[in-house]
């Protein structure tokens, strides 16, 4: 009974979410272009499968995945800590569980998220196979992996959030200079698209845990900034995952001439 | 029959796109918390409510998302009248980013930290006062990057550019904006582009760069996500900045 409640709660979320882009797009279609949608049929059929879909996503997330999550991040923050009361902070292998998890959840949510899935799948698409969608979502959540696993390293050491991000900043101006120019378009949006439905709400409270659990920090300023390593680091993998396929062709190429 | 082996197919990569996150929960929940994972059937039923929600929505990508998305790229360029087409950019982002929920979520976290740090009061009308401001704020900017990143596809402005020059702003930004809002503004830069926006953006975009001769799909197309999620960030300092 609660499940068709939190079924029902939730589509209607789902709804207001949908409802504003509905309005814009058909708006617009209709009243200012003044054309009808060919095969609307179609199209409305096809966002009902969004809206359900989505639905029967959320529900399930905050069925099982959510609340087993929130609990493994509370969890291990709060082993990282034990028995270290009052004596100095706890040793860097005292928080490799920590950080395994970070860089464990950073990965496997990414490659289930999916917004990553509609730009791997246009991407493809445009390449005409070129780019390989799986290839592409693994690199995006190698990327995310290391940029929560850094981010909880950050809050841990307490090191000021800008450091980090001027960093990377840095290192992505650097690779666009090197990378191949069909790529930096599509490395740059995969920041964007890492952060969405699966990712946030265990990030978020991976890094409240975290600021809560450790002497001197503040859940509300520390737990913070997080997403933004989930959204910098996927550009710097993606670069490189371009760089390295193009490494590889050329090596290929040139080793080519001297087999028989 | 067709119909049903595809929707087979596409429930299997669903069923695959989850097993990373199976493996994970399951391996912390044996080899480091040892114990048993509590209310294992609500577990279950969840993740096939997860794999059969991610499954339709990969269907309604490929039959509405995608497709309306297309369509109007099309529809504006044989229009042909870019005023019409900025003004639906920025409508289109301001109108997704301001009922998304994610942001709400985070305008009130930050409402809380401006409190804490003493910017405004504790009183409520103080804080939903300053949370809205927040959300009008990341969703006017959302309005702005969709415009931008348009007429960047229109015009063939080279992205890197435009993107390091943003980076640049932020960079900028940081040194001035006060402290307490540097981690949210970071943050909503990440919140901003949705499961539903991501798909239709991405669609219009490298629509219009297929559209418009001498623009390439690939290096042109992509783009648009990546401005909705940097000039969030510009945008928050600046409003932290103003309130202070």
């Amino acid at each position: 009974m609660t499940l068709l409640h939190d079924l029902l709660a939730t589509g209607l979320s789902t709804v207001t979410d949908i409802l504003p882009i509905m309005v814009v797009i058909f708006g617009f279609r209709l009243l200012v272009l003044r054309q009808s949608v060919v095969g609307l049929g179609k199209i409305i059929a096809g966002f009902a499968y969004v809206l359900v879909g989505l639905t029967l996503f959320l529900v399930g997330l905050q069925e099982a995945l959510f609340p087993v999550g929130r609990a493994m991040a509370q969890q291990l923050t709060a082993q990282a800590f034990a028995g270290t009361a009052g004596r100095a902070a706890p040793g860097w292998s005292g928080y490799l569980w920590v950080y395994l998890f970070a860089a464990a959840i950073g990965f496997s949510t990414t490659i289930a998220e999916p917004a990553l899935i509609a730009v791997a799948y246009k991407a493809r698409q445009v390449s005409a196979g070129a780019i390989d969608t799986r290839g592409l979502r693994v690199a995006v959540a190698i990327g995310v992996a290391a940029g929560i696993t850094l981010g909880v390293f950050r809050i841990v050491t307490g090191t000021p959030l800008y450091w980090y991000i001027m960093a990377g900043y840095l290192m992505v101006l650097l690779q666009t200079l090197f990378a191949p120019r069909m790529i930096v378009a599509l490395a740059y949006d995969s920041g964007g698209v890492t952060t969405s439905t699966v990712t946030v709400p265990l990030v978020a409270a991976l890094g409240l845990g975290l600021a809560g659990n450790i002497p001197g920090r503040s859940p509300l300023l520390d737990g913070f900034g997080l997403i933004a390593f989930a959204s910098l680091f996927p550009v710097i993998s993606v670069l490189a995952y371009a760089q390295l396929g193009n490494w590889w062709i050329r090596r290929a190429q040139r080793s080519k001439p001297e087999q028989p | 029959m067709e119909q049903l082996h595809r929707f087979t197919a596409t429930l299997l990569a669903s069923a695959r796109d989850l097993l990373p996150i199976i493996l994970v929960v399951g391996f912390f929940q044996v080899v480091v918390i040892r114990q048993p994972l509590p209310e294992f059937g609500r577990v279950v039923t969840g993740f096939l409510l997860v794999i059969l929600g991610l499954t339709l929505f990969v269907r309604g990508l490929e039959q509405g998302l995608f497709p309306i998305g297309e369509s109007l790229a099309w529809a504006f360029a044989k229009r042909g009248n870019l005023a019409l087409l900025l003004v639906f950019s920025f409508a289109l982002g301001f109108g997704t980013t301001i009922a998304e929920p994610a942001l709400t979520a985070i305008a009130e976290e930050a409402a809380a930290v401006a409190a804490e740090g003493g910017v405004i009061s504790h009183q409520t009308a103080a804080l939903e006062h300053y949370a809205l401001g927040l959300r009008v704020t990341v969703a006017v900017s959302v309005g702005c990057a969709i415009l931008l990143g348009v007429l960047r596809i229109i015009r063939g402005w080279p992205i890197q550019v435009l993107i390091i020059g943003g980076y640049l702003g932020v960079v900028v930004m940081t040194a001035f904006a006060p402290p307490e809002i540097v981690g949210i503004a970071y943050d909503s830069g990440g919140v901003t582009t949705s499961t539903v926006t991501v798909p239709l953006v991405t669609a219009l975009g490298v629509g219009l760069a297929e559209i418009i001769h001498g623009r390439n799909p690939m290096t042109d197309g992509f783009g648009l996500i990546a401005f909705a999620s940097l000039t969030p960030m510009i945008f928050v300092m600046a409003y932290g900045m103003l309130t202070q």
